[in-house]
């Protein structure tokens, strides 16, 4: 029962890591239509940058502000350089050329910072069952979150947004700027994902430290309905504990297949996720 | 000539070619030659099931974990069987594993389906670290295979008959891609690809030709990394991650999607692209940092540039240019 309760708080914590990166593919995904799957990459570059102000300041905030602030602009501008020009080459074009910004984003974070194992911190200390650390995770990732879907639900911004996304010619005939819509959407998407990639680095950053994580947001996301914010969050959190429970009764290195396994499964019963909403087909 | 001979006769063509080829150059370029060799096989394999059936798979690094694993294990635990038999099964068994997955896959699309393999590439090797003792942990298995025959022993090098073994193999499966591709189930396949409803409607049966697909390209796969651990005598968990599935696709994707020449050129981008990077961050002074990431970062924007700039990549490109070529003289022997 002991065990039970500390797997269960411990997937919490790793759940609110999940679900804030499937939240930015999320975001992503509304206003592009593409599942960015450089989305870890962008978040791995932005901790980097975290780590080094670290290092150079020794404040564990700024470093935490630059990489926020460094993901919104690595979005903006993956997006105007990148995926806009992508998208004119269909679902499997767009893949292609944001899997091959992950391998770019990767390589670059070798060469810069080498492949070796570099220590970073926790924001606040992480022992105990109810740490410092895993309950800031949480509210983080519950704040973040609940500000995006009040950012879509309550905000002008967040209509232009939403309506740049779902109906990109009648909202640009009303004066919506579409293409400054979708940027900005591209860069709040990374942003959230910086913040994903600093709660979930610790303790040890290296260049496919998200690889793993990204296989689990991924699995939130596609689970929640990838243009659904709140399904997500709920998903990721969902997703955590269930791998936490596989993680401690069956062995940690059996996660991303007990990942792929809920994957494959939820999508085979509900090919557009359990919160998703089926598009019809037109024949 | 039949579609089987002319293809075999190629292949029997390229063969000699190999076998001149790798008589003449040092070892260390034998081991390259062969290496090209299971490049090919794997990058054939997806191209079938990407630019022919139109399923992404970001997996074919978990395939070729399959099949290298599996020669590993019948070479170390039954070493009764001949060299080819290990093969075989290796083939078999990613064979196996591309129609679980392509059963699954069968109702995905697009980012689906490349997160679930995704998925798959990141989460398979993890299970050297369940499976320690049998498996060996992450160093995993090293094993040597004696696969040379008496007869050549003290006239050929190991390294010269490995690569004959791995081309021979290559060629045997790029005869029969080609000739599937241009028969009636490259049809159904391409069929499938451009519209599933059309494809139905003509009797086509969706999920068993994608399941097919699957099931074909992972075979290749696997006999790729079946063949690489021939090659190496080593499988280790290490040389299967996601970038190598990423490269993979990085390779096809240059070489141009859904063409077995072009699996041929991205093949070779795969082998001399980290040994040009190599070269390059020497002569630049650049360290070994640079150097071990540069053709990751090469095989990025390798897939960014050729999806941007030139789709058909680099067979499209010579098969334009040749045609091009040949309009000319046609103009000029019109117009004299």
């Amino acid at each position: 029962m002991d065990k039970w309760w500390t797997l269960t708080v411990g997937g919490i914590a790793g759940g609110a890591v999940y679900a804030a990166l499937g939240l930015s593919l999320v975001i992503i995904f509304r206003a592009t239509r593409v599942v960015n799957f450089a989305q870890p990459a962008l978040a791995l570059l932005s901790t980097y940058l975290a780590f080094t102000v670290n290092q150079a300041t020794g404040t564990y905030w700024l470093g935490f502000a630059v990489a926020i602030l460094a993901g919104g602009v690595l979005g903006a501008v993956s997006d105007r350089l990148l995926i806009r020009p992508a998208r004119e080459h269909g679902e499997l074009g767009s893949v292609i050329v944001t899997l091959g910004l992950l391998l770019v984003c990767q390589a670059v974070a070798g060469m810069l910072w080498t492949s070796e194992p570099r220590s970073f911190g926790y924001a606040f200390d992480f022992r105990g069952l109810f740490s410092p650390a895993g309950v800031f995770a949480v509210l983080a990732v519950l704040a973040t979150a609940g500000g995006v879907l009040a950012l879509f639900k309550f905000t002008a911004l967040g209509l232009r947004m939403r309506a740049a996304a779902f109906a990109p010619e009648a909202a640009s005939l009303v004066g919506v700027r579409v293409g400054l819509m979708v940027t900005a959407g591209s860069a709040l998407a990374a942003a959230v994902g910086a913040l994903a990639g600093l709660l979930a680095v610790p303790p040890l950053l290296y260049p496919t430290v998200l690889d793993g994580v990204f296989v689990y947001a991924l699995t939130a996301a596609v689970v929640g309905g990838l243009d659904n914010p709140a399904g997500t969050v709920v998903a990721g959190f969902t997703v955590g504990i269930g791998l936490s429970y596989v993680s401690g009764y069956f062995g940690p290195e059996l996660v991303t297949l007990a990942s792929l396994a809920i994957l494959v499964a939820v999508l085979t019963v509900r090919p557009h996720g359990l919160f998703g909403r089926g598009l019809a087909r037109r024949v | 000539m039949s579609l089987l001979t002319r293809h075999a006769l190629l292949g029997l063509l390229a063969l000699a070619g190999i076998v001149v080829l790798t008589s003449v150059v040092d070892p260390y370029t034998d081991v390259q030659i062969a290496t090209v060799g299971y490049y090919l096989v794997a990058v054939a394999g997806l191209t079938l099931l990407t630019g022919t059936n139109g399923q992404i798979s970001l997996g074919h690094g978990a395939f070729m974990f399959i099949g290298a694993y599996t020669v590993a294990l019948l070479v170390i635990h039954v070493p009764t069987f001949p060299f080819w038999a290990d093969l075989l099964l290796a083939a078999a068994a990613a064979g196996l594993a591309g129609a679980l997955t392509g059963a699954a896959a069968a109702r995905l699309h697009g980012p689906y389906l490349a997160g679930a393999t995704l998925a798959l590439a990141v989460g398979l090797p993890a299970i050297t670290q369940r499976f320690p003792d049998a498996l060996g942990g992450s160093n995993g298995l090293a094993f040597t295979v004696q696969s040379l025959p008496t007869g050549l022993a003290g006239t050929v090098p190991q390294t010269r008959w490995q690569a004959w073994v791995v081309w021979t193999t290559a060629l045997l499966l790029l005869v029969l891609l080609a000739n599937v591709v241009r028969g009636r189930f490259g049809r159904i396949l391409r069929a499938v690809r451009d519209d599933e409803v059309s494809a139905a409607l003509a009797g086509i049966h969706i999920g068993r030709t994608k399941i097919l697909a699957f099931l074909l390209s992972a075979l290749c796969g696997g006999l790729a990394g079946g063949l690489q651990a021939f090659l190496l005598g080593t499988a280790a968990p290490g040389s299967f991650t996601l970038a190598l599935s990423l490269s993979l696709l990085a390779a096809m994707v240059l070489g141009g999607v859904g063409s077995l020449w072009g699996a041929l050129w991205g093949a070779l981008a795969l082998v001399f692209v980290p040994q040009w990077a190599d070269d390059l961050t020497k002569a630049l002074d650049l360290g070994t940092d640079v150097a071990q990431h540069l053709p990751i970062a090469v095989f990025g924007a390798v897939l960014i540039a050729v999806v941007l700039a030139f789709p058909q990549g680099i067979h499209g490109g010579i098969n334009r240019s040749l045609a091009r070529l040949f309009r000319k003289k046609e103009t000029h022997e019109n117009n004299p």
